[in-house]
């Protein structure tokens, strides 16, 4: 997984509350046995006028000039609820994005972004209303994001700090294989099961 | 200390608790089906790591198959070869596999409660987001990503967060008409659909003892729609009876080691929650959603909403664009809006109890001439039983169509979508924006208000059928 320590970039204001993993990927594109490329498919029905994604709906964001090269997303509450189709972030990853800014999150995706590099920022509805109005009023701008510091720093310079799971920033900053991690308590693993087989030996 | 039910089945599994970092919980059954598991089995291959527990795996295929045919006639070539990959992987791996052309085949979430897999006090994880149906048990059951189901693949555990908990209390008689999709659509609508983000939800009361397994399962699959990591009932003597002489189900001595076992598994009394909710089942009306989020929903009375009304920016915002999407107009009564679909499908709203429901409203009834009804089993098994109950017949005299088991239209992988501006009475459990086929427009409801609306080709008030 690709580390994650801090990322500056275009943000691109996506005003739409309780957006929907159906939202940014469709199911016609979940027929996949792969990882990749799911990037030209991300919110395919608001980005695309025609059902095969060959003509541009201009007015949605993503394709309006000043926010094409976005990297920094910003959203509203409850941003990635519904399915727990990882390929969610798989299409987010792909199409750029590093930060997502929003009030909250699902919890489903929120592990599944932990899990492909994608920082998740959570800050209170105000704060994302301000940045908001400033990269509307000013297309283009940039928003940093530093993992280290917990720091969101919007384009007037203003710093706004934001809390996070220790043991997602761990990951997300050493590109963690969970696997791995996990791993090293094989042994623990192991006892648990002896355990438990022998109080709910139904369940082996 | 006294517990919740989450808490105790929580502490039974933690193999570690956190240490400042992440537990680590360990995962009893483990169920797969063929859309989120085809890159967790190719990371696995790349990594050289194995599958360390087959046997608590499950695996099924219900997202692509047709519903026409028991063929692969009809099964477009992505999707065939996803199904494959599933087959390939189930046998190099060793998993037990309810293939295409098993009799005991159906949505993921169907099955493990049917064949016994699914029994009180487990973890139960799987790659989909409804896996909170099995919690009707009395399990602790949560949909996950593929990372984790590599995660589970090759740990058997999963690296958690303890969540919060929120005590949904239902006390009351349900009238007739009121269904328990009636009470999980009434929840959402009541706390939002992140109403229980971060927290596993238990359903409890009066209202709640009284209800089937069947009911129990369609109010648990919906907790992910209300934003819950989880949703849970206690385990009763009804659960008991639905479990037992299950084909996985404990037997003989170990039955009673079992139910001894999860009589222990309820709630402690005074046990404390982080949010308690609660919902009057005696005036509860039937529901069903004007929107696209289904916490936008009134009852079968109400009309549609105006916009202007909601005090909150974000929610008017949100109805707006629901209302253009839905082409619907402020004020417009719900009992009246045309529909051209039926769907009478899903993991929460198709097994045999819900088949039972509606075929009696549309017992001797006629489809309306400008709509398409289709009835999609759960299962096999529910389609085997249905039609030896002749429930098939009742429905096929009707004009509806009478399908094979599969995930189907809820999200339209397969062949059945709807197209662009259709509208749609379903049973079941998401109206977001092109779920059901892009442009088309979903209003969900129990399995009897769609019977309903299939009669009248307009959303109806099912209790003039009864």
């Amino acid at each position: 997984m690709q580390p994650f320590i801090r990322h500056t970039g275009i943000a691109a204001p996506l005003d739409r509350v309780n957006v929907d993993t159906d939202a940014i990927v469709p199911k016609q594109f979940l027929r996949k046995i792969e990882r990749v490329g799911f990037g030209k498919h991300l919110f395919h029905e608001w980005r695309y006028l025609d059902y095969e994604g060959t003509r541009e709906n201009l007015d949605f964001v993503l394709n309006k000039p000043a926010y094409r090269k976005a990297t920094v997303l910003l959203a509203r509450d409850n941003f990635g609820c519904g399915s727990s189709r990882e390929h969610a972030p798989w299409a987010l990853a792909d199409y750029g994005f590093r930060v997502i800014i929003a009030p909250t999150f699902a919890d489903i995706f929120y592990n599944n972004c932990v899990k492909n590099g994608i920082l998740l920022v959570a800050l209170k509805s105000d704060e994302v209303e301000s940045l908001f109005q400033q990269v509307i009023q000013k297309p283009g701008e940039q928003i940093s994001a530093d993992l280290e510091k917990q720091i969101v720093i919007d384009p007037a310079g203003k710093q706004y700090r934001f809390d996070i799971n220790p043991f997602a920033k761990t990951c997300l900053l050493n590109g963690l294989d969970h696997i791995g991690w996990t791993q090293q308590f094989a042994e623990q693993i192991k006892s648990y099961e002896q355990k438990a087989k022998k109080e709910r030996p139904w369940l082996v | 200390m006294a517990k919740t039910m989450f808490e105790k089945i929580w502490e039974a599994h933690l193999v570690r608790p956190s240490q400042g970092d992440t537990a680590i919980l360990y995962v009893d059954r483990h169920l797969v089906h063929e859309v989120t598991s085809p890159q967790a089995f190719a990371a696995l291959r790349e990594t050289g790591r194995s599958v360390v527990h087959p046997e608590k795996a499950f695996a099924t295929m219900d997202h692509n198959v047709s519903t026409r045919t028991k063929d692969w006639s009809l099964v477009e070539k992505t999707s065939r070869l996803q199904m494959e990959t599933l087959q390939k992987n189930c046998k190099q791996f060793g998993i037990k596999l309810y293939d295409f052309s098993d009799e005991h085949r159906g949505i993921v979430h169907a099955i493990g409660p049917e064949l016994g897999i699914t029994q009180p006090g487990m973890t139960i994880v799987c790659g989909d987001s409804h896996t909170s149906t099995h919690g009707a048990f009395g399990a602790l059951a949560f949909g996950i990503g593929t990372s984790e189901v590599e995660h589970v693949l090759a740990t058997q555990t999963l690296q958690q967060d303890k969540a919060k908990t929120m005590l949904i209390k239902i006390e009351g008689t349900l009238k007739p008409g009121a269904t328990s999709k009636d009470i999980i659509l009434a929840i959402i609508g009541k706390i939002g659909t992140a109403g229980a983000t971060g927290h596993v939800m238990e359903y409890a009361g009066s209202a709640i003892r009284k209800l089937s397994m069947e009911a129990r399962m369609t109010i648990c699959s919906m907790s992910i729609e209300a934003g819950g990591r989880a949703g849970m009932i206690a385990p009763d003597e009804t659960t008991f009876e639905y479990v037992k002489g299950r084909e996985y189900a404990p037997k003989g001595g170990m039955w009673e080691r079992a139910l001894a076992y999860w009589k222990t598994l309820p709630g402690d009394p005074g046990a404390k929650f982080d949010a308690i909710v609660d919902l009057d089942a005696n005036t509860l009306k039937p529901q069903v959603t004007w929107g696209t989020s289904p916490g936008q929903v009134v009852s079968i009375e109400d009309k549609v909403p105006d916009p202007e009304s909601f005090t909150n920016p974000v929610d008017r915002t949100a109805a707006r664009h629901a209302l253009k999407y839905m082409d619907l107009q402020p004020g417009t009564p719900m009992t009246g809006i045309k529909v051209n679909k039926i769907f009478l499908g899903s993991c929460t709203n198709a097994r045999i109890e819900d088949l039972r429901d509606a075929a009696r409203i549309v017992k001797g009834k006629k489809v309306n001439k400008d709509v398409q009804a289709i009835v999609v089993p759960a299962s096999e098994g529910v389609r085997r039983q249905a039609e030896k109950e002749g429930l098939d017949k009742i429905f096929k005299d009707a004009g509806f169509e009478w399908r094979f088991a599969g995930c189907s239209m809820c999200l339209g992988m397969n062949d059945d979508q709807l197209k662009p501006g259709e509208r749609c009475a379903s049973s079941s459990n998401r109206n977001f924006e092109g779920r059901q086929g892009p442009g088309g427009r979903t209003h969900l409801m129990s399995p009897i208000m769609a019977a309903a609306a299939a009669i009248e080709g307009r959303i109806s008030d099912v209790r003039k059928y009864l």
